[in-house]
């Protein structure tokens, strides 16, 4: 058997964990699914639509909200007590840290961002590494695999199964387990509506927009789109934008239906971002620009003369 | 305030990489070396800590002889002093290298109430050892931190994600992982390295341990050319990409 677990915030589901769900299933034993925090329960539908049969709930009174070690607690409850083969998550900041609680308190290995994992003793795995520029190939020497599958390695594929029944159960925590967790949040940098993790197009800006003023045309053009504005390394570190935006191997990782890169020449981190988005279309004065080699389409000529005229032939395309 | 911040030395790499010819590493002849972008962060943040409230910053790395460098340039910005678990040159795996680092830390007179470390390496990407550390040492951790605050023995943390900023605390002796962001890291002064030069590196050995997560080979990502259709030049290509945008339901 295999044990995924799925992540949510408040009881919604992080759409990478549909994709180590699909993931677990392709190595052929049954898939069972397990969440963390008593709102989680919310996900048997879509676990079982995803192929799980199970959903174990693992709620306490101190797990009000995520906290990270105590669901390394929980999962090595019930990892001692299934004996799966294997436990994955999404190679997300936080399926990343949950699993390294379990593997920290089993004390064996963990692969992070996997994009290809064969059972058997050794285990084996494919995983990137350098921003996704590398695949290492590796061993992993353990009774028990715990790994997590790269973001956008796999395509979720549902399966149209039934909900999912539910398996509660109480972990027994140690007070330390339940220190660090979530307290508060706030919309903090976020402009509120479009995020990048779930825009569909994201316009993007680099050094070539040449400070924070030049900014404005993009976001005209991706409010037009109903998108969100993205940018590279250097913008943030310029502060010409905030963090928030930052796209990329120390930003956020996007794969929307359409990327547009304005003036970015497409460092490997940037690259590491955005590389599987659905279409990339580059603007970009540099014919010779790295970022060309990921695009679809190119304009090669100067940003701030292509986004004015692209949003004013879109606003009139669009009557 | 006693901090320790754990860096890693890498090869900066920026375009394309190329492999050793038993495809086991990169080829580091043509590059030079530094520390991962999130641990300029980390270093920044330990030399503010320390400025405001007064204590020590010691930099400890796993790595080859050579990390000394890396050290040098970090003791340049303000840190105490360093020390450096010196390997072979072989590549560790974070089970060998969270415990010898545990084994560093444990074996120190100073007992650090933070330690600080960058959100993830350039190169490996192993996202487990600052938390395997913490379980070792037993203490509370918080990870990808974008902002921080050290105050009344606690250090308070917020972390960026999509929708948001969430906050988290814990009280200290803790370990938090640092992101680009955190702060804007400044630029060694002449003074701060001429210092740098007679701050101590101390060199420790010990016995690398059998990797349970083991490297066979490395290969370069499939990174095949997509073949960009050039639409044309400047604003005349427009109406072409007004036509792409079209067909893909874009609007």
């Amino acid at each position: 058997m295999i044990l995924v677990l799925l992540d949510h915030d408040r009881g919604e589901i992080d759409p990478l964990s549909l994709r180590a769900l699909t993931a677990a299933r392709k190595l052929g034993q049954d898939v069972e699914a397990i969440v963390i925090c008593s709102d989680g329960a919310a996900l048997a539908a879509v676990a079982g639509e995803y192929g799980a049969k199970l959903l174990h709930v693992a709620s306490h009174a101190a797990i009000t909200d995520y906290t990270p070690m105590a669901s390394g607690r929980a999962l090595k409850e019930l990892v001692e007590k299934l004996k799966p083969a294997a436990v994955l998550a999404a190679g997300s900041p936080r399926g990343n840290e949950q699993l390294a609680h379990l593997a920290a308190f089993l004390d064996i290995p963990m692969a992070a961002e996997c994009s290809e994992i064969t059972l058997g003793s050794p285990h084996h795995v494919l995983r990137a590494r350098w921003a996704g520029n590398l695949i290492e190939s590796a061993n992993v020497h353990a009774e028990l695999l715990i790994a997590t599958v790269l973001s956008f390695s796999t395509e979720p594929e549902s399966v149209n199964g039934a909900p999912a029944t539910l398996a509660q159960f109480e972990p027994a925590l140690e007070p330390a387990d339940s220190v660090v967790k979530i307290l508060s949040r706030d919309a903090g940098e976020s402009k509120g509506g479009v995020t990048l993790n779930d825009a569909k197009v994201i316009v993007s800006g680099g050094r070539g927009v040449g400070g924070p003023d030049g900014f404005g045309n993009l976001e005209e053009l991706a409010a037009l789109l109903g998108g969100t504005v993205g940018c590279s390394r250097v913008v943030t570190s310029s502060g010409w934008r905030p963090h928030a935006e930052q796209v990329g191997q120390t930003g956020t990782k996007v794969a929307p239906d359409l990327y547009i890169a304005a003036g970015i020449s497409g460092a490997m981190q940037h690259i590491a971002g955005m590389k599987n988005s659905k279409t990339i279309v580059v603007i970009n004065t540099d014919p010779e620009a790295p970022i060309l080699r990921y695009a679809d389409y190119a304009i090669i000529g100067d940003l701030h003369q292509v986004i004015p005229a692209l949003t004013s032939a879109i606003r009139q395309a669009k009557g | 305030m006693d901090i320790l911040v754990c860096l890693k030395r890498v090869p900066l790499a920026g375009g394309t990489l190329i492999l050793t010819p038993d495809a086991r590493d990169i080829e580091t002849k043509h590059l030079g070396f530094g520390i991962s972008p999130h641990e300029e962060n980390a270093v920044e943040a330990g030399v503010q800590l320390v400025e405001q409230m007064g204590g020590t910053l010691t930099l400890l790395t796993l790595g080859p002889s050579d990390a000394e460098e890396q050290l040098r340039s970090q003791l340049a910005i303000g840190a105490t002093r360093a020390v450096l678990i010196e390997t072979d040159g072989q590549e560790w795996d974070p089970q060998g290298t969270a415990a010898a680092l545990v084994e560093a830390i444990k074996a120190e007179e100073t007992k650090f109430d933070l330690i600080i470390f960058g959100a993830e390496s350039a190169d490996s990407a192993g996202y487990q050892i600052h938390i395997r550390m913490a379980h070792a040492l037993g203490l509370p951790i918080v990870t990808n931190v974008k902002s921080m605050k050290v105050e009344n023995g606690t250090v308070s943390c917020d972390r960026v994600v999509a929708n948001g900023r969430e906050h988290y605390e814990a009280p200290l002796p803790a370990i938090i992982t640092v992101r680009d962001g955190l702060n804007i890291p400044r630029y060694p002064s002449v003074p701060g390295r001429m210092q740098a030069r007679k701050k101590t590196v101390e060199m420790k050995k010990t016995e690398a341990r059998i990797p349970k997560l083991e490297k066979v080979t490395l290969a370069l990502a499939p990174s095949k050319d997509k073949g960009a259709e050039i639409l044309g030049k400047g604003a005349d290509a427009v109406p072409a990409l007004v036509e792409v945008l079209k067909q893909i339901g874009a609007f």
